[in-house]
This record gives structure tokens, sequence and C-alpha cells, in this order.
């Protein structure tokens, strides 16, 4: 077990410098940092000086492994739009992120799992059919397009939520959170739903497959020839049978809601990382660039190996594999 | 769909409307301004916000006009024509207390002088910034520079014993990282106080009770909450919710329906703003087009066609819908040397265009690849792909490579372009500063926006002459001269003049100004 994991964490590691080493030698097509940085007075000398001090005329590999020797002390470098340190300005937003992130995954879980058992159990009923029917809107809308409607009905039509931003937040150390007011829970709610409306439907019937494919078993016949009832065979036997692949899919699920949250974000103004990484491409803010795509390959780079440790803690076979 | 929702959505949230004071103002647009440093970013949305909470010493109010801010009256000095002395105005204060003296103007102007500080080009003639008495400032410059207050319309006071203090005396560097003090703080003298600032979420702002000024300007804004939306839809959908009141850059296609909201009205005015497209006409062939051997845009009548071709009322209908004004010369028409008769000099005649390009011996026309930026002006992709099937009609068959700006830009800059799109404005409201940037050659100091790689030795002269002409109607007769040369060798194809669209509620009292930077002290309530 012990060497599958320093294994797991070398593989891993190496993931990551790939990541990075690809991220830098794709910042060279994105654009040039000095023209937004330059007024529009800038002279060519300023350009060449401008260039020359943040080491942008130097070949990439250096510039990465500048970057490399910087991250590994903790230090990202200092943004090109703000002029503030990297990781500073991302301490600031991840909260919002990891805050809505949290609340839609948990939404898309309860709802998910709820809903696709109960179009497991129910699979002729009317309701079955409406929600199996208007989880195919959900899967086929883009989320920014469900956003905006979400923000057309809601706040314009409606009047009853707001359209942007995180409403007022409470601090608590280097920590904002808007679950502390009425006005920060009333904002979580359209931005949850469209970040998480995707997600849900997949687990939705990722649940139902695999629940109408365990019902079919022998044992489940079994069960009910004993005669123990409906709730205690679909829930005892069926459920936890259903969700070892369930699990997998919303372990990784739960990384892209924090990496592609970055659309939801810049629909409802949400001030997370996924903001700040959309201004960062669109002004060429290397630093910021750079430490988001790291932080997201750590992230999913982490929630793998999670997952696999996981597995092997939930299935005995996997772990006596492991250990050969 | 509406219906079944009602019930439910209204008994899940509590009905807590969102208030705010009859004299606060939520305002909100696309960017957020990038630092409070008032040197590091010559910038739209940084200026603007650097214009509630500090000031300069001499101001545009929200028509364009130049009236006094910390200096009272300026003037040339009598005994030598290289200096300009400006009187400061007395009794004026910091927000954290302090008193504001000349020392505070030579230390900001100085900064401003910095090779870090975006503002050291508009301050390029000055030699010396000098202080002879507390409420007195002299500007020494390297000759006679009889437009050089112009230039200080943008240029911020900062307190020097509060930057020392907070160590902010050098503009932001990028690779330091630890000076940043100055980037998220400020301290003014202007008519509103800094309360809170998140970067890229939100910014308080509050009023100034000992501002200067509190009696001289309407000063009905007490409070202004400024929020950054960068999504159209969502920028639009909240000024509709009524979570904002004021938002600077309305979409064309919301203009509409913002106009026939109740409570709602857009404002709309020229802003300072032309834009147009450039030709390479200097090369001897062109890298990207069809042609070889030969530059097709170094014959000027092929350039008098394609100009000829565009259908600049087309663009305003049909792209802009309405909003745009289409122009005859690259200058906005509030700038010193704009004239009304070449401004509406562009004409389309696609016969005449046609015979032309026949008698430049491109009658079959040719091909070439037009650079355009997708996020930069209002419309520019699409204003580009009018022009495509504009200039087909003449033969020129344009390869569209439309672009974010920090892709665009470079080409232009690194002269790869042969036809791109360019947009400008005229901080300094005096043609000087487009030639300056567009018709003087390429060089160190000038035309480093010039990607004609069009450049006469006798007309740049004339333009560096600018600079030190203190007779100032033989000053606009040069100017006019200029322009006559930038027209008839037709250096670039102007398209039109943006139209600023400023959505607010109707209680809200402001006219548009020119250069987009809403300044709230001037801002009334109904």
């Amino acid at each position: 077990m012990l060497s599958y994991i320093i294994r797991r964490i070398f593989q891993s590691i190496l993931v990551l410098l790939v990541v990075g080493l690809v991220a830098f030698s794709m910042f060279r097509f994105v654009g040039d940092p000095i023209e937004n940085m330059m007024g529009q007075e800038r002279t060519q000398a300023d350009i060449v000086r401008l260039r020359a001090q943040l080491g942008l005329d130097q070949p990439f590999p250096v510039q990465y492994w500048k970057f490399l020797k910087g991250a590994a002390q903790g230090n990202f470098g200092v943004s090109y739009r703000q002029g503030r340190p990297v990781g500073q300005i991302i301490a600031e937003r991840a909260p919002a992120t990891l805050e809505l992130a949290a609340v839609s995954g948990f939404f898309a879980i309860i709802a998910g799992i709820g809903l696709g058992i109960f179009t497991a159990i129910r699979q002729k009923g009317w309701a079955s059919h409406f929600i199996m029917t208007a989880s195919l809107i959900g899967v086929s809308l883009p989320t920014f397009l469900i956003g905006i409607l979400l923000i057309y009905l809601f706040s314009v039509e409606l009047d009853l939520l707001p359209s942007f931003g995180r409403g007022d937040v409470v601090k608590i150390g280097f920590w904002s959170t808007g679950f502390l007011t009425a006005s920060g829970l009333k904002a979580l709610i359209l931005p949850s739903i469209t970040l998480g409306l995707y997600q849900m439907t997949l687990i939705m019937r990722l649940v139902r497959a695999e629940m109408q494919e365990v019902l079919r078993q022998d044992y489940i016949n079994f069960a009910r020839a004993r005669g123990l009832s409906e709730r205690v065979v679909n829930f005892r036997h069926a459920l936890k049978n259903t969700l070892v692949p369930v699990i997998t899919v919303i372990g990784l699920q739960l990384g892209s809601i924090i990496a592609f949250a970055i659309i939801t974000e810049t629909v409802f103004q949400w001030p997370g990382v996924g903001l700040l990484f959309i201004n960062a491409i669109q002004f060429v803010d290397i630093p910021v660039m750079a430490a988001y795509l790291m932080l997201i390959s750590v992230m999913f780079v982490g929630i793998n190996l999670l997952v696999d440790l996981l597995y092997a803690a939930i299935d005995p076979r996997l772990r006596s594999e492991s250990a050969t | 769909m509406k219906l079944r929702y009602l019930p439910i959505a209204a008994a899940l949230l509590a009905t807590t409307t969102i208030s705010a004071n009859a004299d606060t103002l939520r305002w909100a647009r696309a960017g957020d301004a990038l630092t409070l440093d008032p040197h590091a970013q010559n910038e739209g949305p940084t200026s603007s916000l650097a214009h509630q909470i500090m000031e300069t010493l001499i101001v545009r109010d929200m028509t364009g006009a130049v009236v006094p801010a910390l200096a009272t009256d300026w003037a040339p000095s009598a005994a030598d024509p290289n200096v300009w002395i400006f009187n400061l105005r007395k009794g004026v204060t910091f927000h954290d207390g302090s008193a504001f003296d000349s020392e505070d103007v030579k230390f900001s102007l100085d900064r401003a002088m910095t090779p870090d500080s975006d503002y050291k080009e508009l301050l390029a003639s000055v030699v010396e910034v000098r202080a002879p008495s507390s409420h007195v400032i002299e500007i020494v410059t390297d000759g006679p520079n009889p437009i050089m207050p112009n230039n200080l319309t943008n240029l911020f006071i900062m307190d020097k014993t509060w930057s020392e203090a907070n160590n902010a005396v050098d503009v932001q560097d990028y690779e330091g990282g630890e000076n940043t003090y100055a980037a998220t703080h400020a301290n003014g003298t202007g008519p509103y106080v800094v309360v809170s600032r998140e970067p890229d979420v939100k910014t308080v702002l509050k009023i100034n009770e000992n501002y200067w000024g509190k009696d001289e300007f309407p000063m009905q804004v007490t409070e202004i909450i400024y929020t950054p939306i960068q999504n159209k839809a969502t920028r639009v959908a909240a000024l509709l919710s009524g979570e904002v009141d004021f938002i600077q850059d309305v979409p064309v296609q919301d203009l509409a329906r913002v106009g026939s909201t109740d409570g709602l009205e857009v404002r709309t005015a020229p802003q300072n703003r032309v834009i147009f497209f450039g030709m390479n006409q200097g090369d001897a062939d062109l890298k990207n087009d069809n042609v070889d051997g030969a530059n097709p845009l170094a014959d000027l009548r092929v350039r008098q066609a394609m100009s000829l071709a565009i259908n600049r009322d087309a663009i305003k209908q049909v792209v802009m819908r309405g909003q745009s004004q289409p122009a005859g010369m690259i200058s906005p028409p509030f700038v010193n040397g704009w004239n009304a008769e070449m401004d509406s000099s562009s004409t389309t005649d696609v016969d005449k265009a046609k015979s032309l390009m026949g008698d430049a011996g491109y009658g079959d026309g040719f091909s070439i690849t037009l650079d355009c930026p997708n996020d930069r002006y209002i419309n520019d992709e699409a204003i580009c792909q009018a022009a495509v099937g504009m200039l087909a009609q003449i033969g020129v068959t344009v390869n569209l490579d439309a672009k974010p700006k920090a892709q665009h830009f470079p080409l232009i800059n690194k002269h790869e372009t042969d036809f791109y799109m360019l947009g400008w404005g005229v901080p300094t409201y005096d043609s000087e500063y487009i030639f300056n940037f567009l018709v003087h050659s390429k060089g160190e100091k000038y035309g480093s926006w010039n990607g004609t790689r069009f450049g006469q030795a006798d007309l740049d002269a004339k333009i560096e002459a600018l600079a030190s002409e203190t007779d100032l109607p033989k000053r606009n007769a040069m100017i006019n001269e200029i322009w006559q040369v930038v027209q008839d060798e037709q250096l670039y194809i102007p398209i039109h003049h943006q139209v600023l669209n400023w959505g607010m509620t109707s209680n809200v009292k402001t006219i548009v100004a020119p250069d987009d930077s809403a300044k709230f002290k001037y801002f009334e309530f109904n």
C-alpha cells in the first residue's frame, strides 16, 4: 500500500511539471502582455525596457524555470494586471470559488442521487418521464445560457434574486464567507444551480442506469424472495452496490466544478478565481495564468489520488491487487 | 412556466428588497480600475476612478472644457517662454488631513516622470518642476510648449509625506511585489474618500466632507458603490432589475430595451474615439497579399478606391444600430484641428472606386488579410466583416483575421500587419497628439502607433515643430497643412466616431462626458 501511494505521488508530480511546461509554452500564443501594461503613449524604447525587466525576452524554458523556482518557494510573482503578489490575489479569491463549488456540488449530489433513485425505482411514472426529459435540457443547454435565463427570470422579471456578485460577505480571518448573511445566501442560489445543473443531471443519469442494472441482479430477487421490504431492498442492497462507480464520477466532477466555474463566474460576476483567470487571459497576465493552471492541476491530481485511495478502501479486491 | 415558479421562489425567499439611500449611486461598468496608483496605468477605467478620489492641477469637466482644479490659474512666464507658472489653490487638505502645497505637486510630477510611470510620455517635454514658494509651481520645458497644460488633466497629485511613509515613492514595479501599498490605498484631495476596495469586486467611496469645492459643485452623490460587471447581459440585467443605478457601457443591442423600460434612460454623446483602417503603403511588397513584387496599397488610387468602397452609413445603420457618426478624418470632433469639411469628406462611390482600381492596374482586384481586434472597440469584428463585403465589390478579396486585442496590437507595433483596424482617442484634445503617434514616421520617440510605414522627412519636421510653436494661429495653420497631407495621401481609411451610451435610472441627472470619465461631483438627483 505504501509503495503504491509513493508511486502515485511521484507520478502526480511528474504530471504537474508537464502541465506547467505545456502551459508555459502556450502563453506566447495568448498575446503580448506589454501592450496592455503600457498606455497608448508608450514608445518603442519603453516596450523593450519593460520586456527585458519582466524577463519576457528570454526563451520560455528559462521563464518556466524561473517560475518553478519561485513557485517552489511559494512565490508566484506579481500580477501584471493588478501589480500585487499573485499568491495574495488568489488567496482573496479562492473562498468565493470554493463556497460556490461546495454549494453546487452539494446540490448536484443530493438532487442527482435522489432523483436518480426515484427514476430508477419508478421507471414508468409520468414524474420520471418528466424528470428525464427535463434533464436532457440541463445537459444540452450551455452554462452561460442557463445562467442568463435564470437571471432574466429571477432577477429582471420576478425581482427575487440578485443578478450578480456575492452579496455581503463576512470576514473570518483570511476567509470571506457569504454563508452568514441573507444577501450572501441569496446570491449563492442562481450561480450554484447554474454551475451544478450539468453535474446533477450527470449524477442522476448515472445513478439511474447503475441502479437499474443492479435491480436486475439475482441477489435482489433473492432479497425480495426472502420477504425483505422494498425499502430495505432498494436502499440497503441495491443502492450500496450502485455507489462505487458513482463515487469516482462525483470525485472527478467536483474537480471540474471548481475548474469550470469560469463561465458561471463570468456570467454572475462572481469574484472567484475563475473570473480572475478570464481577466488574466484577456490581459495576458502570465503570472496569474501560470499560478491558476498549476493550482487547478494540483487539485485534479490530488482528487484523482484521493479517489484511487478511496477506491482501494471501499473495494477489498483492489486492495489485495495493489498489495501484490 | 413563470406562474409555476412564482410561489416556490416566493416561499423560499424572504422579501428583502435591495435598498439604498437616495444619495447613494451604484455604478457599474465592464472593467475595474487596475490600480489606485495614479501613475501606474494610463487607462480609462483606472483614471475614471482616480478622478473621484484624487485631483489634478487642471481638469476637464463633463463637457470636456478645461477648468481649474488644484491650480487656480496658470500662464506662461513673462520672463522665460520655456516656463509655465501655476498658482495653486490654498486651504486644500488631503483625506488624512495634511495640507496640500507645492511640494506635493513637485513630488507627484517628478514621480510621473520616472521610467515605470505610464504618464511619462505626456511629460516628455518637461525638463524640471520647481516649487519656488508654497503655492506656486513652475514647470520648465525643453522649449516653448503652448499646449503643455492640456497634458496635465490626468496627472494626479499625491501626498508626498503619505507616499514616503507608506513606501509608495516609486511607481508600482512588477518585479518587487512588496511595494504595492499605493495600488490599493489612496490619499488624495478629491471629492470622495475610499471606504473599502476589493479589486475586481467592489469599491465603496463616500463624500469628502472637507472637500474644497463642496459648495461649488452639486456633490449630491454622497456614496458611490462601484462594481465591475464584465458580462454585457448581466450588466444590463443589473440595471433592469434595479441593482445598479448607472452603467457606463450599454451594449448597442440592448439600447432599445433599456430606453423603453420605465424609470430608465439612455443618454448618448459622441465619444473621444475614432475608428479607422491603416494600410501598409511604405513597403515594396506585402507579405499578406497575393500580389508578387508590388504593393497595391502603395498606390494612392487603390487606397482611395478602398475608402470609396466603404459604406459608412450602412455600417452605422446595420452594425452599429445607429450608434456611430461616420468619419472623414481620424480625429474626434472636439479636438483642435478637426474641421467639419474634412470629417464629412468620406463618400461611397463603387463605380468610381472600380475605375480607380482599373487605372491603378488592379482591375481584377487582389486579396489581402485584414487584421482586426475582437474585444477592444464597439462591434469591432462586425465592422470588419461588413468591410469585407464592401471591399469585395471592387474586387479586393479580404481575408478577415480577428483576434483578441492582446494579439492584435503587437501586429501593428511589430509591423507584421499590412491592413488593420485601430481606434484612437485624444486625451490632450489637440491634433499634435494624433500626428505624433499616427502620422510621424516610426522611430524611438515618435510614430509608435504608425503601422502604415509612411514617413516624410519634411512632414516629420513640421510635426516636431508643433511642440514649440507658441504663435497659436500659425500653429493651427500648420496643423491644417499636416491634415491636408494626411487627407490627400489617404493615409488611413476613417470609419466612424464611436458614440457613448450611458444607461441610468431616470432620477440621475448628468450629461455624458466625451472622455467616458464620469465625475460624480457633477451628478445630481431629480
